[in-house]
């Protein structure tokens, strides 16, 4: 296992930049994922990091060897990809083999390898089968036996399980979750699943137009997201988010949403350094964190109700306050939601996360780390 | 469904005239299957009575003949390996590289290719090879229809290889494989399909073509069955129509041969990628 470092690593296809000057180091044994909408340069920042794309600037590490210009054979890296890449020609046995006929082992001794590998993920009485001849859901642990079959440094994923059924999907995490704390090896995982980011991942890297927005523990990531585009795209359902006016009054702030006060806080200093670029701010309550309330709460957003979906343990509340904008939360199924024309929900101030104008989160005075 | 008087009448009539076009396009085969084996063989079609092997032993027994099948042979086997071989490495390059311009060479190429392979590049043709002193060898006539073809069989491999996701090489690469090991352990197997048709095309090419060799020979015993075949006529230019069918029948076989081998051995499918 080894670390991975990439230093302002820009990558350009003609005049478009897929990833901008990204810096970040994986620590050794650490499970980094990579989430972002598609398109956002995880693909090719992962195959950069494989060799199989050449970054137009920067510099890239794998343990303590600058590999930038490295073919990928000699990197000493696995790779599990999106379609599979298993050799049609070949039977499970000689694909998951691959890597070692290549490294110059005998036929007794890879297939021994191959089979012992086939075992662990439960594939080990199909060697014989061409991948045609298996489900989706083999393809793929196959193609991951065959990541697995040779010693490397580091395991690299380009969403792995977004070909397989919601079902087998969770199976296959856990089981990679229980791999990875098994074997502690150095991964990058793409993908473009917050769930799968939050399951998976020791920390996420969050992809925005080529950028990385976020790097920090899915924790961090959920409870105090760095930027709106994150709290949007981390979370199911996402982040509600309520455009709101910031109004100083003393030594309080008063943030209004179309005239109606939705919370009043001590001014902090973040605060006063984020009025300075405008008093349109966003406060941003997670599904959660609301819950049934009253007109006359403090903390309170109301409106029309829109949807009351039942999830089973849960409901998720839709409602739609008066500027249009929709509020969703997330309450036990118990709960009935009594009126339609006026639901309130009320949320502690402490779980709310506001955004400045640029949409960066303010953090609290004397934030302590996670 | 029961169908109205109008509708019934048109499809009989379509029937019908499906059927008599069958006819027409079944009659010249079924001749050349009878034919042979009648010691009497016009241009009419006739069940033999008696059935005999008498053609075929005239036949076997024209040397001139039979090395002409082995010249077509040895020149259709060499110019469908040089043809294959240099098609699937510049297809595989073409397809697979990121050269600037690639497409424009591949279709300039294909322009090209029904020039040189075409009647009006027959004098330049016989120039080049006369002043390279190639002329009356096999050499000339595969390199010849080598340059005709490639162009052609380029084409249809790049296009057939485009297909095939790039993750198949990478992933080797990515195991540890070297480029040219990635080509040869996955690359070319998946590739195999494509080329088997580019073979089987470019066999039947050469197999049949009369002017090339025609023009690029003159040893006897170079000749190959397209041109042999003019032995079967008599000075004044008429056919001897037993001898003619009995060799035209052998000399359709290796063709026949081949589709039944490559149907049988790789069934004309492909592999493709794995679909999820
Ligand atoms: N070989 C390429 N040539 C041109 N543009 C590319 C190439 N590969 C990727 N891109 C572009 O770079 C951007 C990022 O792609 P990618 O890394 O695959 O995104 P993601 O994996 O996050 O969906 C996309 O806009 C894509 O169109
Ligand atoms: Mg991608």
């Amino acid at each position: 296992m080894a670390s991975v470092e990439f230093q302002n690593v820009t990558k350009s296809f003609g005049t478009f930049n897929a990833v901008s000057d990204i810096s970040f180091k994986v620590a050794d044994g650490e499970f980094i994922c990579l989430l972002g909408p598609s398109g956002c340069g995880k693909t090719t920042s992962l195959r950069m990091i494989a060799g199989l794309e050449t970054p137009s600037s920067g510099k890239i590490m794998i343990g303590p060897d600058d590999v930038t210009h490295l073919h990928p054979k000699d990197r000493q890296i696995s790779m599990v990809f999106q379609d599979y890449a298993l050799y049609p020609h070949m039977n499970l046995a000689d694909n998951i083999a691959y890597p070692l006929k290549v490294r110059g082992e005998s036929v007794e001794k890879r297939h021994k390898r191959a089979k012992e590998v086939a075992d662990v993920l439960k594939i080990g009485d199909l060697l014989n089968r061409l991948p045609s001849q298996i489900s989706g859901g083999q393809q793929q642990r196959t193609s991951l036996a065959r990541a697995l079959v040779y010693p490397s440094r580091v395991y690299l994923f380009d969403e792995p399980l977004s070909n397989l059924d919601a079902k087998l999907r969770l199976e296959a995490r856990g089981f990679l979750n229980h791999l990875q704390r098994d074997m502690g090896m150095t991964a990058v995982y793409v993908t473009h699943d917050q769930a799968e980011a939050m399951a998976l991942a020791t920390r996420i890297a969050v992809m925005d137009r080529g950028r990385i927005v976020q790097f920090a523990p899915p924790i961090e990531i959920y409870r105090r997201p760095a930027t709106t585009f994150v709290a949007n795209f981390v979370g199911n359902p996402p982040m509600n988010m309520i455009p709101v006016e910031g109004t100083v009054d003393g030594e309080r702030l008063q943030l209004r949403a179309h005239g109606v006060l939705v919370r009043d806080l001590p001014i902090s200093q973040g605060i006063k350094a984020a009025l300075g670029k405008g008093a349109g701010l966003t406060l941003g309550v997670r599904p959660e964190h609301l819950s049934m309330g009253t007109i006359n709460d403090v903390n309170m957003v109301s409106g029309k109700l829109f949807a009351n979906e039942n999830m089973g343990p849960e409901k998720l509340v839709t409602f739609e306050r008066q500027d249009g904008g929709r509020v969703t939360a997330r309450i036990f199924t118990d709960d009935a939601v009594e009126t339609t024309e006026n639901v309130a929900f009320t949320f502690d101030g402490a779980h709310a996360t506001l955004f400045d104008a640029e949409g960066k989160r303010i953090p609290a005075d004397g934030e302590m780390p996670l | 469904m029961r169908l109205s008087f109008p509708q019934l009448l048109a499809r009989i009539g379509f029937s019908a005239l499906a059927a008599i076009i069958g006819i027409l396009f079944a009659l010249p085969l079924i001749w050349f299957i009878f034919a042979p084996f009648n010691a009497r063989a016009e241009l009419g079609i006739a069940i033999p009575d008696p059935w005999t092997l008498q053609n075929f032993l005239t036949v076997f027994g024209n040397g001139f003949a039979m090395r002409g099948l082995l010249n077509s042979l040895i020149q259709s086997v060499g110019g469908v390996i040089l043809v294959a071989a240099a098609a699937t490495l510049a297809a595989y390059a073409l397809s697979r590289s990121s050269i600037p311009g690639k497409s424009i060479v591949t279709y300039v190429l294909l322009l090209f290719s029904s020039v040189v392979s075409g009647t009006a590049a027959m004098v330049p043709i016989f120039l080049i090879v006369s002043s390279v002193g190639l002329m009356d060898t096999h050499i000339a006539v595969i390199l010849v229809f080598a340059g005709g073809l490639l162009p052609t069989a380029m084409f249809i491999l790049r296009d057939f290889i485009d297909g095939i996701p790039k993750t198949y090489e990478e992933s080797a690469m990515v195991a540890g494989a070297s480029p040219v090991q990635a080509f040869f352990d996955v690359a070319l197997p998946v590739i195999r399909p494509g080329i088997v048709v580019v073979v089987v095309w470019a066999f039947v090419n050469i197999w049949g073509s009369f002017l090339i060799p025609f023009i690029l020979l003159r040893s006897d015993d170079l000749m190959p069955s397209s041109v042999a075949i003019y032995s079967f006529y008599s000075e004044a230019g008429t056919p001897i129509v037993t001898l003619l069918a009995a060799y035209s029948l052998i000399y359709s076989l290796p063709v026949v041969a081949l589709y039944l081998f490559v149907s049988w051995k790789f069934g004309f499918r492909f592999f493709g990628g794995i679909k999820a």
